[in-house]
This record gives C-alpha cells, structure tokens and sequence, in this order.
C-alpha cells in the first residue's frame, strides 16, 4: 500500500498521519526523507507526538454515523459481517452500558464502536493489529438505539448491529 | 496526580487477557452543572496505549462517548506470565498517565 492509494480515499492530513504512524516501523529514515509529504509533516508536528497526533477529530466531532465513517474510515459502504456484540436488551442507565465485541473476520485490523442516536455518534475505534479481535468497553448512550460495531479487514468493511433499550440517557440529559 | 490507572492481565493458553480500568470524568462538553448552570467543558481520554516488550500491542482512539471511569478489555498474544504490560493514556486537555504491570 502506497501513501498515494490511500490518500485519495482519506482525509489527508489525517491520513499522512495514519499511514505514518502504521508504518514507522517499516520505514527506515532515509524514505521518510525522501517523501516529501510525510518529512514535511513529520518536521511541523514533531517527531516525539507523532504518535499520539493521530487522533481522527473530525470523526469524533462528527453529528452522524455516516460522517464519522467518512471521516474515519473513508467510506460508508459495509457488508454484515461476523460480529459478536455483547451488550444488555435494556441498559437502565445510559451512562454506563458494557459491552463485548469479538469479531470471527480474518485479518481483523480494527473494530470501531458507534452509537448513531449519540449526539457524537463515534465511541471508540481500537487498532488491534496486533491483538486478538475482542474488546470489552463501557459506553454512554443516550437513548434507546442500535450499537454499531464496524471491522476492518483489508479493504472491506463489516457491521453488525445490536439494540439497546435505554431508560436513562447518559449525555448530559 | 493520585495513581488513576488500575490493570489486571492474566496469561492464560498464550493469550493474555488485560483488563484496564481508568479514573477519568469524560466530561462530554454538553453537560451542565447543576449548580452553576454552565456547562462543564470536555474532558475525555482520546487514546489509550498498551505496550509490551517495547511494541504497541493494543491501540484505541476515544472520544466522549465512552462511559466515565473507562474500563477496557483486550486480548493479545505474545507475552508470558512475568513480562510487564505498561498502559498509558492522554485526554484532550493534554494529560497524560501511564503505569506498568506484570502479567500473572
């Protein structure tokens, strides 16, 4: 994967970042230099926060599921996909609801949690390249509304959904 | 600041299973003091980290919407009984915290 193929479908400076940061590890000093893009980048934001100036904030201060996906992920478009969602049928208070996705896709890069009826529809997205395709996390939600748990595998894209009855909300209701 | 990061991860069949719990107010920015009726700003954990044998083995970026007090759980491969887990987050008014942990 080129830094240009991935640029056209993403934010861009968000996706010099990400591409950065994925591949630090395989990319030895001297092409860093050599693209000009990431060097240049790299120069404004400083080597040392690199890491952590990744974080997508268009997707978490997006009002909609499908802008956050966009500004996430670069694309809404997603299949049904083997996606455990564990949470309660009715969560009494919205402020705290746990719940468990494990996803059964191969090659699952990461698993991104989105509450669509939240007044900031994206909860978490979590990498796990490097870690078994399970995450248990506690959420807010706001009201009543499906859970969404996205996967992605390569290029594509995989949901499932789950609803959630909330008798208290949990967004600053 | 008081030690606000709490880890528990057990190996168990070459997984290790690692479950974080953070004190955190993930102040959403919407909400509104009841007292003084202004609103409370944001105040939320953007991403948390784990590393093990100096490689991230577990990355997540956060917004509001995860619930106060954020628990995490994830599993991952590669360590055993003995090796130390360090876990570290930072919110968005540029705190930070990070504390290691053996696995059992």
């Amino acid at each position: 994967m080129t830094l240009s193929s991935i640029c056209t479908r993403y934010d861009y400076v968000y996706c010099v970042l990400r591409f950065y940061e994925v591949d630090i590890m395989s990319l030895t000093r001297r092409t860093v230099i050599k693209n000009t893009a990431v060097a240049g980048l790299a120069a404004m934001v400083g080597l040392p926060k690199l890491l952590l100036a990744a974080w997508p904030e268009n997707a978490f201060k997006a009002k909609s599921m499908e802008d956050a996906l966009t500004a996430l992920l670069g694309t809404t478009e997603s299949e049904q996909g083997d996606i455990v969602i564990k949470a309660p049928e009715i969560a009494e208070n919205g402020a705290v609801v746990p719940i468990t996705v494990t996803s059964n896709i191969a090659n699952t890069e990461s698993i991104s949690i989105i509450v669509p009826h939240n007044p900031q529809p994206l909860v978490a997205s979590f990498d796990l390249k490097d870690s078994e395709p399970f995450v248990s996390v506690r959420i807010k939600m706001a009201k009543t509304s499906d859970i969404v748990a996205l996967v992605k595998s390569g290029d594509q894209l995989f949901k499932t959904a789950k609803e959630v009855k909330v008798t208290i909300g949990g967004c600053g209701g | 600041m008081a030690e606000t990061i709490k880890i528990r991860a057990k190996s168990t069949d070459d997984i290790v299973t690692v479950k974080v719990l953070v004190t955190h107010p993930m102040e959403t920015g919407t909400r509104k003091d009841s007292r003084t009726n202004k609103l409370v700003p944001a105040h939320f954990i953007k991403e948390i980290k784990a590393e093990a044998h100096g490689k991230v083995v577990f990355h997540a970026n956060t917004g509001a919407g995860v619930a106060r007090n954020p628990y995490f759980a994830f599993k991952f491969k590669g360590a055993s009984p003995g090796d130390s887990i360090k876990i570290s987050w930072i919110d968005n008014q540029g705190n930070v915290d990070s504390r290691e942990a053996v696995i059992k």
